[in-house]
């Protein structure tokens, strides 16, 4: 046990749509490998610490498919879960926390309505209560004297920049109710060259509530510096399970040799 | 039958599906009748201490109070657990039980609170013999998130450590809390659910 005693946490991210998951995770022995809640037992047995369902159907008319995959992945599922994606309303989220999930990833429509945070947080609890952050470095302002990080907030689907600072809205979603933040970097997102530490650090230490670092991971090197480096309090990744790492168990492993307290045995 | 207590803190089915997955009986009730007739209670919760105050102005605190003089079985989870001790800095004014010493402070640490994630469980010495924690070894790691924690004083049967060491797990007879949440802890928790069930059918039989 380490003097802070509490672990870094790895997150297993099925991105789903219409009900079933996309950039599926190859597990071999499969029977459907597009069955979210198949998927999340999956990562849930073979170590991961909590499971994030992010529903990337564009449009509404899926949500009772959505509201359905929740409740059988919830059913049998007892780690953390976590379900975001389309949740605009207070209702939304009252639907999905009754289908069993624990937490609420909310990202556009925290910005447009930055009150559905404390809605949902008085009703919930803040620690029911996840503001995703699309973030994208603003090149033309980095390289200036002071080397302080800077990214602009770009709404959900990462097309529509709001001219938010990071940084700042991190400060904010804390101030309004947020229990964690998920930070994705969306020049990370999809390399596989890593996290942006930096940017992950600036974030992390700004706010006094756990950070939840996404986008880049392609390699056990790339968690264990977003833990270093990054001050992360959990790493969040899907498409990596499938390339290279088979197992979260094999990845806490790496993490715990580098000095990482992780949940191992697990 | 597990009656789990409602009073609107937060969400009932994730404690709800941990007990039907293991094959308890459940029922969710706010009706100091029902906690009154209840062969087991179930005291879930997140969020604020001060939504325990409900629990007054319905009626429901005294119907717990009696029912656990009585020795129904009775689980405390989260401020379910605090509201076992005599109040919570969170809600100053508000009561709790005051069936354990102490009262529930904010963690006092430079780190970030709340306290998010799996942390360990270190049985304490008094805890050997804990009903709740049978099966449990030392150094299994549950699932915490809260900013509030509550003393280590008698009866407290595990702690964890976040900078301070604080109660993870409390017993006296028919009495048990849990800070962290069971339902959220994989194969640990569901052993501790699964503990409360048979104590729970053990005292109705």
């Amino acid at each position: 046990m380490t003097e802070t005693g509490i672990t870094r946490r790895i997150i297993a991210c099925l991105d789903v749509t219409d009900g079933r998951v996309v950039k599926g995770v190859q597990f071999v022995d499969l029977i459907d490998a597009g069955d979210p809640a198949e998927l999340a037992h999956r990562h849930a047995a073979s170590g991961a610490d909590e499971i994030v369902l992010l529903d990337i159907t564009a449009t509404s008319d899926a949500r009772p498919t959505l509201i359905d995959v929740v409740r059988r992945t919830a059913r049998t599922l007892f780690v953390p879960f976590t379900v975001g994606g389309g949740v605009r309303t207070l209702d939304d989220a009252s639907a999905i926390f009754d289908a069993g999930a624990d937490k609420i990833s909310i990202n556009s429509a925290a910005i447009k309505s930055p009150e559905l945070i404390t809605q949902i947080a008085n009703r919930f609890g803040s620690q029911a209560v996840i503001v995703a952050i699309d973030a994208k470095r603003r090149t033309e302002m980095q390289g200036r004297r002071d080397d302080a990080v800077r990214a602009e907030v770009y709404l959900a689907g990462g097309r529509t920049p709001t001219g938010l600072d990071a940084i700042a809205w991190a400060r904010e979603a804390e101030s309004r109710g947020a229990g964690e933040i998920l930070l994705t970097s969306m020049d990370c997102d999809g390399t596989r060259n890593g996290f942006d530490c930096a940017l992950t650090a600036a974030v992390a230490t700004a706010v006094n509530i756990p950070v939840i670092a996404s986008g880049g991971a392609g390699s056990g090197d790339h968690f264990v510096e977003v833990f270093k480096a990054g001050r992360a309090d959990a790493a969040l990744a899907a498409s990596i399970f499938h390339f290279g790492i088979h197992d979260v168990r094999e990845l806490k492993a790496q993490l715990q040799r580098a000095g990482i307290p992780v949940r191992l045995p697990c | 039958m597990i009656t789990l207590i409602d009073y609107q803190a937060g969400n009932l089915t994730s404690v709800r599906k941990a007990f039907s997955y293991l094959g308890a009986e459940t029922e969710v009730t706010d009706d100091p009748e029902a906690v009154r007739r209840a062969s087991a209670l179930v005291l879930p919760g997140v969020g604020h201490f001060s939504a325990t105050q409900r629990l007054a102005i319905s009626g429901v605190r005294d119907a717990v109070q009696e029912s656990v003089a009585s020795g129904t079985p009775f689980l405390g989870i989260c401020v379910g657990m605090q509201w076992l001790f005599a109040g919570s800095s969170e809600a100053e004014g508000v009561a709790g039980l005051g069936l354990f010493a102490g009262g529930c402070e904010r963690f006092h640490t430079t780190l970030k609170v709340p306290h998010v994630g799996w942390n360990q469980l270190r049985r304490s010495a008094g805890g050997a013999q804990a009903r709740l924690l049978e099966g449990i070894s030392d150094g299994s790691f549950v699932y915490f998130t809260h900013s509030y924690r509550a003393p280590v004083v008698e009866g407290v049967s595990a702690v964890t450590t976040y900078d301070e060491t604080f109660a993870a797990a409390v017993e006296r007879e028919n009495l048990f809390g849990v800070q962290f949440h069971p339902e959220k802890s994989g194969e640990s928790g569901l052993r501790i659910l699964r503990n409360f069930c048979a104590i729970a059918e053990g005292s109705h039989a």
